[in-house]
């Protein structure tokens, strides 16, 4: 059964972009592009969702997710209750079923939900009232389906087309659950060419399975790319043993001007945030011409509005 | 039934007749989408208007949104003018319950504050729930619940309203 779609094939949760139908994800592409608009208006609000009730359940910290999910919900004139909760290592399943259980309590209508554990957000969507949604907002290393659907939304006012794309997803894969986001919307809507690029100790074994090239070396991966995709080196894969330094990363995996030039001339560089300058992106790369990363922050809140609009039609019917 | 509905081009022509001793040059034509947007764009050529066409998706103002769910193709509203202080001329084709025109009031007011808005359709059909009626109508007829009067547009650009 598929949790995350209704009977008649709508939107009931969003989980995850593994098996979402491409129709869905371009009906939520769709419906962003008619959000896009919204924030350059007298009154940056339509009244969708007023009376509404949206919790932004964070069990992991977040800037950027979380205010562009409370924009988002804002901009829809939803009613929007931010919940920063501190995992400590007590917190366990049951926990976390009381929290939302006390919020359904308070009459939410969905949920926003951030959590270090893979599958959190699946969990609750298993457990809550019939008239209540979820969102996940990152969970573990599995998913972050808005970031994924935001990211193909940057691609397609690009490039248009998805048909006739070369995209390369360069950098620790293995512990990125928007890499997965990506590789599964990118292979649903029909890219021909998808590319991992990283080291080998940051790329998931057998991830060839998923539908990818795998490189191990940045001028043959980005070589033709239409679309280079940095993703986050986060600082603790440091102390570990799968890299040696900073310096060192940067020097073969970073993006630098230079090893830009090898991909199209007018391909684009992204970033889900928050950048490590120097380590996987150059400053001259992030701040320069090909850089779409500030636009995929707007980008995300149309988005993230047309998600939570199209699950609040579905919630009521 | 059908045979009785006049034509939708002779019916437009009428609308314009009515509207051009009211029209200012300063005036907005905005038309609501799908039927609304074709008569205004007919209406635009007719009358002339040398200001930029306006069109509207309710689809995010509409007040069964909580019952049927968002309109699977929504096309992005495109007002390309400020309508702060300027007389609208609003344009369906079909007036029914009035909750279209309620919505696209709403959404107009939070593009701006216009000076006046004033409501051309097509058909009115009658079956009102909302202090709502047209300053021109091209044709004012009474249909039972139970029945839609539509206007559809065939490929070469013309005009049919059917009643089924």
């Amino acid at each position: 059964m598929n949790l995350q779609l209704t009977e008649d094939g709508r939107l009931r949760h969003l989980l995850t972009l593994d098996g979402l139908p491409r129709a869905i994800i371009m009906q939520i592409l769709d419906t962003a592009e008619s959000f896009m608009d919204v924030g350059e208006r007298e009154v940056k609000k339509v009244p969708l969702l007023r009376g509404k009730s949206i919790f932004n359940l964070f069990f992991e910290p977040s800037t950027r997710t979380r205010t562009t999910f409370e924009i988002a919900a804002k901009r829809l004139s939803a009613d929007v209750v931010n919940l920063n909760i501190a995992t400590s290592s007590q917190t366990k399943g049951e926990a976390i079923l009381d929290t939302v259980d006390n919020l359904a309590a308070m009459h939410a209508d969905m949920f926003i939900v951030r959590h270090s554990q893979s599958g959190a957000a699946h969990f609750i969507a298993q457990h809550v009232a019939p008239h209540i949604s979820v969102v996940n907002a990152g969970d573990g290393r599995h998913a972050h389906p808005t970031q994924g659907l935001l990211d193909m939304f940057t691609i397609r006012r690009y490039k248009g087309e998805f048909h006739n794309l070369t995209v390369a997803i360069v950098g620790d894969v293995l512990h990125s659950r928007v890499a997965r986001s990506q590789i599964h919307a990118l292979t649903t809507l029909g890219v021909p060419e998808v590319r991992v690029i990283g080291p080998k100790t940051l790329l998931p074994t057998g991830v060839e399975q998923m539908g990818v090239k795998v490189f191990h070396d940045m001028e043959d991966g980005l070589a033709g790319c239409d679309v280079v995709i940095m993703l986050r080196l986060q600082n603790e894969r440091m102390k570990g043993a799968r890299l040696p330094s900073a310096q060192e990363y940067f020097k073969f995996f970073g993006l630098t001007p230079e090893k830009l030039a090898l991909a199209k001339p007018d391909a684009i560089v992204m970033h889900p945030g928050p950048m490590n300058r120097g380590v996987e992106i150059a400053s001259e790369v992030a701040d320069g011409p090909q850089s779409v990363i500030l636009p995929q922050v707007t980008y995300g809140i149309a988005v993230r509005m047309a998600v939570m609009a199209m699950l609040a039609g579905t919630g009521n019917a | 039934m059908h045979a009785s509905l006049p034509d939708a081009n002779t019916l437009i022509a009428r609308l314009a007749d009515a509207i051009a001793p009211t029209l200012t040059p300063d005036t907005l034509i905005v038309g609501i989408h799908t039927g609304g947007v074709w008569v205004a764009e007919r209406l635009h050529g007719l009358l002339q208007c040398a200001q930029p066409l306006g069109t509207l998706d309710i689809s995010f103002y509409r007040d069964d949104f909580s019952r049927i769910g968002l309109h699977p193709q929504v096309k992005p509203s495109n007002l390309p003018f400020d309508l702060e202080g300027r007389a609208i001329l609003l344009v369906d084709d079909v007036l029914h319950t009035g909750r279209t025109v309620r919505a696209a009031m709403n959404e107009l007011f939070d593009y701006g504050r216009p000076a006046s808005i004033r409501l051309a359709v097509l058909v009115d059909r009658g079956g009102h729930e909302l202090p709502i009626r047209p300053d021109f109508a091209g044709l004012t007829i009474t249909v039972p619940d139970h029945q839609n009067i539509n206007l559809s547009r065939l490929d070469d650009g013309h005009l049919t309203l059917t009643l089924a």
